[in-house]
């Protein structure tokens, strides 16, 4: 078996104050899948995500990453397996430049200086953004941001892909283009979204969440048909199927 | 400290500048920094009563100007916003310093109005040569620089978060100013209680992005110290400019020029 | 109120950027080696935050003008002394270069003034012994205000005094003094209410938000040695300053004066000296500036000055004005030429 498999077995999450984010979640995500996620606000998504990096640690019920169990000795190691990238490009992109943020990584995992160049070059190109390297991160647009945001992360060689939110707040053109550079990756990839359509697009599983439970899990085409099933989680029709 | 609307967008604009390409943009970051700290520091070493000796350094700020294509309106904009201090302070040197030091064409000038007159050039000048240092050198060159000169690790990144996120919580500012424009009817500033809460409010969310911030920070292999990457290309030409630009306030600052070339003329 | 170049003499400027570097570099050490990392980050964005909070004016009650906050306590209770004091500089640097306020070679007075006093002293002394470990929204209220006024009020009198110190301006030291404290007194009771209306605001939704002692455990032990390096600096320097002071007008243009030859005479010269000048006297180009020196005012020192300058005559500064004139026109013409030929080569790139 690939030891790139998520396992989540009966996670429960409670936040300091008391609130209940995760209430017993379990799935298998395999090598080379790419799975939405997805669910109404306060569904407890991103809470899920955060603890896949180990910055947030279950309350009982574990994760286990590639065989590894996601504690907190182990987090450093995991991280650099999960790529994640945040939901706000402003947050992710911390470095005055675009150099330096997608050098961020690289140096971090004590590459010499000619091998970062290099890996900053290569992982600016495939998200299409290498003319914008010297530039200050706010001096570009936020489709801009957004593809440098996985920029710093695809240098980091990542196995597993997570993303928040890829396509909020982006224009129609720009969204088009994150949605084909994700169809480019062969990573395993987990992509928490709104944008049911991107969903289509880009993953061919599908996990609902309500509650701080799921759902439903199955193929994305299933799922996104089924109107009630949907509406039940307060989620409407991919907007492409709306008028048919 | 101050800093309002007007000064966040002449920051923006002080810093698109900097992103220029010309010949005095291209030089190390190095260089430049360390020939204007010469610079003021010849300017700064006058004593009070010069003035001919300062002028000559006006080539400095009006070259650079020049070659770096930086609209002289920005600077004579910021020289006058932020003048008030040192003439403030200075006006009293000619009310207390009565003593007629020369008279030219029959009209004493007191020792006061002369220092004061100096004040004045020297303000002129260490300013204008701090605004175009900033005009002509990135902020993350101006970073690197202070880093290969010793400055702490930790100092610099400060330097570079703030100016990485003093745009994006500035513009969260602009919008609030605005929105309470719309309803305010003219009057100017907030109540002190509404201001309070107001900033309660932003430091809260402040605090929260730096949350994020470190999360991001270590789903990249963060561990307590940031490496930075050092790109020094540090060349011939920016050698020769500390030299011969050194040497030049050196010699500006020993040889009273414009009394030589005043001398040539009486 | 910033401190600025114009005003300032090399040597005030050069010790207090000697004195605020040690402090940097103290402050460094302690962040690395004691704590959180989650510090770096945190400190990056709340200098940002000092900067746009600047921009939201209040009026100040009764006066008609508006204010906004300075934000050094407020940084320190957020912070911690050793964090915001490294925070509270680099804010003080961009300001310097963007907006030019005070000049780089003030940075180091101004670093000090808005910096030192906040973090090391109006925190620990007072907003701390006021608030203790109940911090009730009284007690944080009137801790805030005489914290601020403290740390603004230490500022300002220092301003004065590197100001009297450089002896650029006439301004004596009583009459200075006189003027900035009250002005900043009101700015620092504003700023104070201000300041606490913050704290309270943000202890009512996340109470843990603030930098507490017992994260890092011996913090008034490392006050101490703080207060002590700096009392020990602030002696050295002062001492520097005033055999400066007493010596020589202005340390630079002393030694600025050996190396060229041309250094004002004191009173009591040696024969070194005096043929030194007899020297100068012939070579045409260095005589002095034919100003005398104010700090040469008693009459027998003007005497001896006199003696030893012959060269000082209207002669000469009407030399330096033609001349200074002259040079005026010669550097804007330079400056007009080069963008000429600049916008012509672009446009002919076009
Ligand atoms: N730091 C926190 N402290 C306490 N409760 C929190 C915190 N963050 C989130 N929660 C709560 O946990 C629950 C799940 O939140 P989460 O952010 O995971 O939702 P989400 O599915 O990502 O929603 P959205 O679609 O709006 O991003 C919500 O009820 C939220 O209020
Ligand atoms: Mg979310």
């Amino acid at each position: 078996m690939s030891h790139h498999i998520i396992k989540a077995e009966n996670i429960h999450f409670s936040y300091p104050d008391g609130t209940k984010a995760i209430n017993g979640i379990s799935f298998e995500i395999h090598h080379g899948e790419s799975v939405g996620i997805i669910g109404p606000n306060g569904a407890g998504k991103s809470t899920l995500i955060l603890q896949l990096n180990g910055f947030l640690l279950p309350t009982s019920g574990s994760f286990n990453i590639g065989g590894t169990p996601v504690t907190q000795k182990t987090k450093t190691e995991i991280r650099r397996h999960v790529g994640l990238v945040f939901q706000n490009p402003d947050d992710q992109l911390f470095m005055p430049t675009v150099f330096d943020d997608v050098a961020f990584g690289p140096l971090n995992l004590g590459l010499s200086p000619e091998a970062v160049e290099i890996k900053v070059e290569e992982s600016l190109r495939i998200v299409g953004c290498l003319e914008l390297k010297s530039r200050p991160s706010h001096h570009l647009s936020l489709g801009q941001k957004r593809a440098v945001s996985i920029a710093t992360i695809l240098a980091m060689e990542p196995d597993i892909l997570v993303m928040d939110e890829p396509s909020s707040f982006l224009d129609n053109h720009s969204r088009r283009e994150i949605i084909n550079l994700l169809r480019k990756f062969h990573h395993t990839k987990i992509i928490v979204s709104h944008d049911l359509d991107l969903i289509m697009d880009v993953c061919e599983r599908c996990i609902i969440l309500n509650d701080g439970r799921v759902q439903a899990d199955g193929t994305t085409k299933d799922m996104l048909l089924n109107k009630t099933l949907l509406e039940k989680n307060k989620l409407e029709l991919p907007l492409s199927l709306q008028n048919k | 400290m101050s800093f309002n609307q007007s000064e966040f967008f002449d920051l923006g604009y002080l810093d698109y500048l900097s992103y220029k390409d010309t010949f005095i943009h291209r030089l190390d970051p190095r260089a430049k920094f360390i020939v204007t700290l010469v610079f003021i520091f010849m300017v700064i070493s006058f004593p009070k009563h010069e003035i001919s000796g300062l002028i000559p350094f006006l080539i400095f700020p009006v070259i650079l100007v020049a070659l770096a294509d930086i609209p002289i309106k920005i600077i004579l904009k910021k020289l006058i916003v932020v003048s008030p201090f040192a003439l403030m302070v200075g006006i009293f040197n000619p009310m207390l310093d009565r003593k007629i030091l020369i008279s030219l064409f029959g009209i004493g000038i007191s020792g006061g109005w002369i220092s004061y007159l100096s004040i004045i050039i020297k303000f002129i000048l260490t300013i204008s040569s701090a605004l175009i240092l900033i005009a002509t050198t990135s902020f993350p060159g101006i970073c690197m620089a202070m880093e290969n000169l010793g400055m702490p690790n930790i100092f610099i990144l400060q330097l570079m978060f703030i100016y990485r996120y003093i745009f994006i919580l500035g513009e969260e500012v602009v919008r609030t100013n605005n929105a309470r424009e719309l309803r305010s009817f003219g009057k100017k500033g907030y109540e002190i209680l509404t201001a309070g809460n107001i900033l309660g409010s932003l430091l809260l969310r402040t605090i929260d992005r730096s949350e994020r911030i470190y999360q991001a920070m270590c789903a990249r292999g963060f561990n307590g110290k940031i490496n930075l990457f050092k790109k020094s290309r540090f060349l011939l030409k920016d050698f020769l400019y500390i030299i011969l630009l050194s040497g030049f306030f050196i010699f500006l600052r020993l040889f009273p020029l414009s009394q030589f070339i005043g001398k040539m003329f009486i | 109120m910033h401190m600025a170049d114009a005003l300032l003499s090399p040597t005030v400027g050069l010790s207090f950027w000697a004195g605020t570097i040690a402090t940097i570099s103290y402050c460094a050490r302690k962040l690395k080696n004691e704590f959180n990392d989650k510090i770096i980050p945190l400190m990056g964005v709340m200098g940002a935050f000092i900067f746009a909070g600047q921009m939201i004016n209040f009026t100040i009650p009764a006066t008609g003008s508006s204010g906004h906050i300075g934000g050094g306590l407020l940084l320190t209770i957020v912070l911690g002394p050793w964090a915001a004091f490294i925070s509270i500089a680099s804010v003080l640097f961009i300001q310097a270069l963007f907006f030019a306020d005070g000049g780089l070679l003030a940075l180091g007075c101004n670093i000090w003034n808005l910096g030192i006093y906040p973090c090391f002293i109006a925190y620990p002394l007072v907003y701390k012994l006021i608030t203790g470990s109940n911090n009730s929204n009284k007690k944080i209220m009137i801790g805030s205000i005489l914290g601020v006024i403290l740390g603004l009020e230490m500022g300002a009198f220092s301003v004065v005094l590197e100001t009297v110190f450089s002896g650029i301006t006439e301004l004596p030291f009583l009459t200075f003094t006189s003027i900035m404290l009250p002005i900043h007194l009101l700015i620092a009771v504003v700023e104070g209410i201000v300041t606490g209306t913050i704290v309270i605001y943000v202890k009512n939704i996340q109470p843990d938000l603030f930098y507490s002692d017992n994260k890092s455990n011996n913090t008034l032990l490392n006050l101490k040695k703080v207060l002590v390096a700096m009392s020990v600096l602030a002696l050295i320097t002062g001492g520097m300053l005033s055999w400066f002071a007493s010596t020589h007008p202005d340390g630079l243009e002393w030694s600025m004066g050996k190396i060229s030859g041309r250094e004002e005479l004191p009173p009591k010269e040696d024969i070194f000296h005096k043929t030194l000048s007899k020297l100068q006297e012939k070579t045409a180009f260095l005589p002095d500036y034919g100003f005398k020196k104010p700090e040469m005012a008693e009459p027998e020192k003007a005497e001896s000055e006199k003696e030893a300058w012959p060269a000082v005559s209207g002669g000469t500064s009407i030399a330096g004005i033609l001349g200074g004139i002259l040079t005026l026109g010669i550097t804007i013409l330079i400056g007009s030429v080069i963008k000429f030929f600049r916008k012509r080569s672009l446009t002919n790139t076009y």
